[in-house]
C-alpha cells in the first residue's frame, strides 16, 4: 500500500535491513548475487507500435515502446541514423513519484540507460540510412515505470534491449523526394547487446537487484553495462553520496559479469533473437 | 452493489429508501443495520485507534508523525513525557524514531492528535515493521483477538498492530519472523475468505515442522563467522537480546511510554547502533502485550 | 509510422463496420481490477486493441498546498498517452488535448464519489494509455472508476461509459479507430448506473437533433452492459484471491471479524 514517507526512513527499517545484511540474509531470503524473477514479454503494444516489452524484476515493472520514423540525419552524421532512449517516472508506479516534469533521477534513468544501448554500438546506425543525407531511420524508445520497487534501470535496460531486438518495420526508399513504403519488413540492425546491472552498496554489503527497502537505506549504487565481449560499456554510481571503495568497485564487477550473461539469455528467449 | 431494506450503517448509503454499498466489501447484517466491511481503503485515524508511526519533524515541542494515510500526526510532549522535560525535544525521540502511540482526538479539520500515555506506548527500537493494508487490520487481529493471539503464542513473538496497517514484529530469529510475515501476508491476501484461522493456523504448523528439520541439519555445521569482529558481536547481542526479551513477561510501567529516564543517550543513539540497542532494550523490559 | 490506410467504407453493403461488428456492438472488453501492487488502486482495461492502464493512490497529503480543499477530497486525474501508444510518436510533454481529458474525466468521475468523507486530501487517478485505438477517454473511465473502488474510495456506484459515433450515415456504438478518424461524428459519454445521470458527455462531428438523442440512448444501454462488466471484473478480483474449494456462496457469511472489534478497549464508532 502507498503509504512510505519518502524522506524520513525509519531508524528500524535501516537497522532491520543491515542487521540482516550482517547475518548474511536479505529483506526478502535472496542471497547477495541473486536476481529475483524476471520475466520479459514482447509485442505488448503489438497494434501501434513497432516493437515493444514489458520487462518485470520482482514487483518492479517498465513498459518499452519503440516507434521507428523516418526523419533527417543530423548535419555531422549525415551516414547515421538516429536513436534515442526516454524513460519516464511516472506516478502511476510509486507513491514516491510525483506529478510534474520529470526531475533528475528519471533523467540519470534515461541516460545510463541510454548509455547502455549506445556506448555499446548495440544498433548499427549506419544500417538506418535510407539515403545518406537526405533521410535516416529514427529509432525511439520510450520507457514508463508502470511499478516500482527497487532496480529501475535494470529493470528499464531489460525492456529497452527486448523491444529494440523484437522490433518489426516497413522499409522505405526514397523515390523522387518521396519517401514511400516498399512493402519489406526490417529488423533493426543490431550487432552487440549490453544488459545492466545494478549492486547496491549497504554498508560493508553488496547485494544485486536492491528492492526498494534496500535502496533506500543503500550508500549508493554500483550500474555496469556489460556487453557481448564481457566488455564494460558504460558505468554509473548513483543512489546516494556513499563512497565506494575500489576493492567493492572490483566485486561489484565480478558480480556483473556473471550475472550479464544470464539477463542476456533472458532477452534472448522472450524475443527469439540471438545476437552474437 | 449490495441493497437491503434496513439502517443504513458504516460503509453504505441510501436512496429513494434503499440502501446500497458505498465500498468493495462484506456486508454484515446485525439486527435491522446493515453495514459494509470495508476491503480496501487507506488509513483514516479514529479516536482511540492504536497507531505505529515515524517521527518525520520536531517542531517546538510538538513531534510531526507519519501514521500512514492522508492525515499527518502532531504528538504534544505533554502527551509523551514526563514533566520536567528538555526544552530540545528532539533528545528524546527524533526523525526516524518510530513509535507506538495512541489517537486522542481527530475532527477533521485540525489533523490526529496523538498520545503515548497508556500501557505499551512507546518508542520501538528494535524489531521490523510489516505494513499491510489498513483495511485488513480487523481480520489481522480477529474476533476478540483471536488471530493474533493465535499467532503470537504459536510463534513465540512480541507484535503490536497499529490499526494504521503497520504491525510491529519482533521475533527469536528470521525464520520465526518470516513465518510471521507470511502468516500476515496470508491474512492481507485473504481476508475475503472463510475459515481463514484453520488456514493460517495450518500454515504455521508446516513451516515450524520445516525449520525444525532445518535446525538440526544446521546444528552440524559449524557456524560461520562474518569477517569483521565488529560485525560478529552486533548480530550476536541482537541475537540474544531478542531471545531474552522474548521470555520477559510482561510488566506494564506506570509512567509514560517514552520514559523521561531511558532517554538522556538518546542523541547518541542516533548514531551509533549497537551501544544504544541495548540500552534502550534494558528500559523496555515493559513486554509489548497491547493486542490483548 | 504504422500503415494508415484510410478503409473505402465505414459501413458495408451488409451493414457491417469496418471491423465486422454490427452498429449497436461493443468491441470485445477486457477488465482486469488490482493489476499494480504498489499503488492504492489499480485496473486494466482492454477495449478491442485500446489498452490502458489506471492507478488510485489516496486520499493522500496534498502537494501543492494551496489546492487543499476543506470540505471534500480533492480529485485528480492525470490522462496521459505513451509515446508509443499511437501511429505517429507522440511528443513526451503532456499535452492541451492529454489535460482538457483529464479534466473530463475527473468531472464524469467526481459525481459518483463521497469525497467529502476525506477533507484536506487528494485522491490521485493516473492514467496511462499503452495502446490508443479510438474510445481511450471512455475506456479510460471504465478502469479508473474501478481502480477507485479498488483503493476503497467510497461511491455511489461505478461509471461507464462509451462513446457512440456515426459512420457513413449510421450511428455505431463503441468506435474503433477508423471511426474516430473519418466517421461523422463522437459523442463520448460516461453515465451513473443507478439515476441514469449523464457525468460525461461531449460531441464532435454533425448530428441532428434526433440522431443525437437516439445515439444518447445507444449510449445508456450501451452503458448498463459495460457497468455489469465492471462489477463482475471486481468480484472476479476477489475470487481469484481466493483459495480454492471455497465458492462464491460461501463468501458473504461466517466472518470472522467485525469492523467495530479492534483490540483496544473502547471504539469510536456509531
Amino acid at each position: 500500500m502507498g503509504d512510505f514517507s519518502a524522506e524520513t526512513i525509519s531508524h528500524i527499517d535501516r537497522k532491520y535491513v543491515q542487521d540482516l545484511l550482517a547475518k548474511g540474509e536479505r529483506v526478502d531470503g535472496r542471497a547477495f548475487d541473486e536476481y529475483r524473477d524476471i520475466e520479459i514479454q514482447v509485442d505488448v503494444v503489438a497494434a501501434k507500435s513497432e516493437g515493444s516489452a514489458i520487462a518485470r524484476i520482482g514487483d518492479t515493472r517498465v513498459i518499452a515502446g519503440v516507434k521507428v520514423l523516418v526523419g533527417e540525419p543530423y548535419p555531422d552524421t549525415p551516414d547515421e541514423g538516429v536513436t534515442m532512449i526516454t524513460a519516464e517516472m511516472a506516478p502511476i508506479a510509486s507513491p514516491l513519484f510525483e506529478v510534474g516534469p520529470p526531475k533528475e533521477d528519471a533523467i540519470e534513468l534515461a541516460r545510463v540507460v541510454d548509455r547502455g544501448v549506445r556506448e555499446s554500438e548495440s544498433v548499427d546506425v549506419k544500417g538506418l540510412v535510407i539515403e545518406p543525407g537526405k533521410k535516416v531511420y529514427m529509432v525511439f524508445c520510450d520507457l514508463y515505470t508502470l511499478e516500482y520497487d527497487g532496480n529501475l534501470i535494470d529493470a528499464c535496460s531489460l525492456a529497452a534491449n527486448a523491444a529494440l531486438l523484437s522490433t518489426k518495420f516497413a522499409e522505405m526508399k526514397l523515390e523522387d523526394d518521396e519517401v514511400v513504403p516498399t512493402g519489406r519488413e526490417l529488423e533493426i540492425p543490431i550487432k552487440n547487446l549490453a544488459v545492466e546491472c545494478t549492486v547496491s552498496k549497504i554498508g560493508e554489503h553488496l547485494v544485486v537487484d536492491p528492492v526498494l527497502k534496500e535502496e533506500m537505506v543503500q550508500d549508493c549504487r554500483l550500474t555496469m553495462a556489460v556487453d557481448l565481449n564481457d566488455h564494460f560499456t558504460a558505468m554509473q554510481k548513483g543512489g546516494g553520496t556513499g563512497p565506494i571503495a575500489l576493492k567493492q568497485v572490483e566485486e561489484a564487477m565480478d558480480i556483473a559479469l556473471e550475472k550479464a550473461q544470464a539477463l542476456r539469455e533472458v532477452i534472448f528467449e522472450a524475443t527469439g533473437r540471438r545476437i552474437g | 452493489m449490495a441493497e437491503g431494506r434496513y439502517r443504513a450503517s458504516v460503509g453504505t448509503y441510501s436512496q429513494d429508501g434503499r440502501i446500497y454499498s458505498s465500498l468493495v466489501g462484506l456486508a454484515e447484517l446485525r439486527g435491522n443495520t446493515v453495514k459494509v466491511v470495508p476491503l480496501e481503503g487507506v488509513y483514516i485515524p479514529r479516536e482511540g485507534d492504536l497507531v505505529i508511526g515515524t517521527i518525520l519533524v520536531v517542531a517546538g515541542n510538538n513531534w510531526k508523525v507519519d501514521i500512514g494515510g492522508p492525515y499527518q500526526a502532531s504528538l504534544h510532549a505533554n502527551n509523551a513525557l514526563r514533566r520536567p522535560y528538555d526544552d530540545d525535544i528532539s533528545r528524546y525521540m527524533d526523525m526516524g524514531d518510530v513509535i507506538a502511540a495512541e489517537v486522542i482526538a481527530f475532527d477533521r479539520n485540525t489533523g490526529p492528535f496523538l498520545s503515548m500515555r497508556g500501557r505499551g506506548l512507546r518508542k520501538l527500537t528494535d524489531g521490523m515493521v510489516l505494513e499491510v493494508s489498513p483495511a485488513k487490520i480487523p481480520r489481522i487481529i480477529g474476533r476478540r483477538g483471536s488471530m493474533i493471539t493465535m499467532i503470537k503464542n504459536r510463534l513465540h513473538i512480541q507484535t503490536i498492530v497499529g490499526q494504521n496497517g503497520r504491525i510491529w514484529i519482533k521475533a527469536p530469529n528470521t525464520a520465526i519472523l518470516r513465518i510471521a510475515i507470511k502468516a500476515f501476508r496470508m491474512i492481507e491476501e485473504q481476508a475475503h475468505t472463510t475459515k481463514l484461522t484453520d488456514r493460517v493456523s495450518q500454515m504455521l504448523d508446516e513451516e515450524l515442522r520445516a525449520i525444525r528439520g532445518e535446525k538440526e541439519a544446521q546444528r552440524e555445521a559449524t557456524p560461520e563467522l562474518p569477517e569483521k569482529g565488529a560485525a560478529d558481536a552486533e548480530g550476536a547481542t541482537a541475537e540474544t537480546m531478542t531471545a531474552t526479551a522474548a521470555e520477559t513477561v510482561a510488566e506494564a510501567t506506570t509512567g509514560t511510554a517514552a520514559d523521561a529516564k531511558t532517554e538522556p543517550g538518546s542523541q547518541a543513539e542516533a548514531n551509533t547502533g549497537t551501544q544504544s540497542g541495548e540500552t534502550l532494550t534494558k528500559e523496555d523490559d515493559d513486554k509489548e502485550d497491547v493486542s490483548e | 509510422m504504422s500503415p494508415e490506410i484510410k478503409p473505402d467504407f465505414l459501413i458495408s453493403p451488409e451493414g457491417l463496420r469496418v471491423d465486422g461488428r454490427r452498429p449497436d456492438e461493443l468491441r470485445p472488453i477486457e477488465l482486469e481490477v488490482g493489476v499494480l501492487k504498489t499503488a492504492d488502486g489499480s485496473a486494466m482495461i482492454k477495449q478491442g486493441k485500446t489498452h490502458i492502464i489506471a492507478a488510485v493512490y489516496g486520499p493522500r497529503e496534498l502537494h501543492p498546498r494551496h489546492l487543499t480543499l476543506n470540505d471534500k477530497a480533492y480529485l485528480r486525474c492525470v490522462y496521459r498517452m505513451a509515446t508509443f501508444s499511437v501511429p505517429d510518436r507522440k511528443r513526451p510533454a503532456p499535452s492541451r488535448r492529454e489535460r482538457e481529458i483529464s479534466m473530463v474525466i475527473t468531472n464524469a468521475l467526481e459525481p459518483a464519489l463521497f469525497l467529502e468523507e476525506f477533507p484536506r486530501t487528494v485522491v490521485d487517478v493516473f492514467i496511462q494509455v499503452i495502446q490508443a485505438d479510438g474510445g481511450t477517454r471512455c475506456a479510460a473511465i471504465n478502469a479508473a472508476s474501478l481502480a477507485l473502488a479498488d483503493a476503497g474510495i467510497p461511491m455511489r456506484s461505478l461509471v461507464p461509459a462509451v462513446a457512440v459515433g456515426k459512420a457513413d450515415g449510421v450511428l455505431i456504438v463503441d468506435l474503433g479507430d477508423a471511426e474516430d478518424k473519418y466517421g461523422e461524428g463522437d459523442v463520448p459519454m460516461a453515465v451513473l448506473p443507478s439515476t441514469g445521470e449523464i457525468t460525461l458527455l461531449q460531441q464532435d462531428g454533425s448530428f441532428t437533433k434526433e440522431e443525437l438523442l437516439e445515439a444518447i440512448q445507444m449510449g445508456l444501454n450501451a452503458c448498463t452492459y459495460i457497468h455489469e462488466l465492471q462489477k463482475d471484473a471486481l468480484k472476479r478480483a476477489y475470487l481469484r484471491k481466493t483459495p480454492e474449494k471455497e465458492d462464491e456462496d460461501e463468501y458473504e457469511d461466517d466472518l470472522e471479524t467485525d469492523l467495530g472489534e479492534s483490540e483496544l478497549p473502547e471504539e469510536a464508532d456509531e
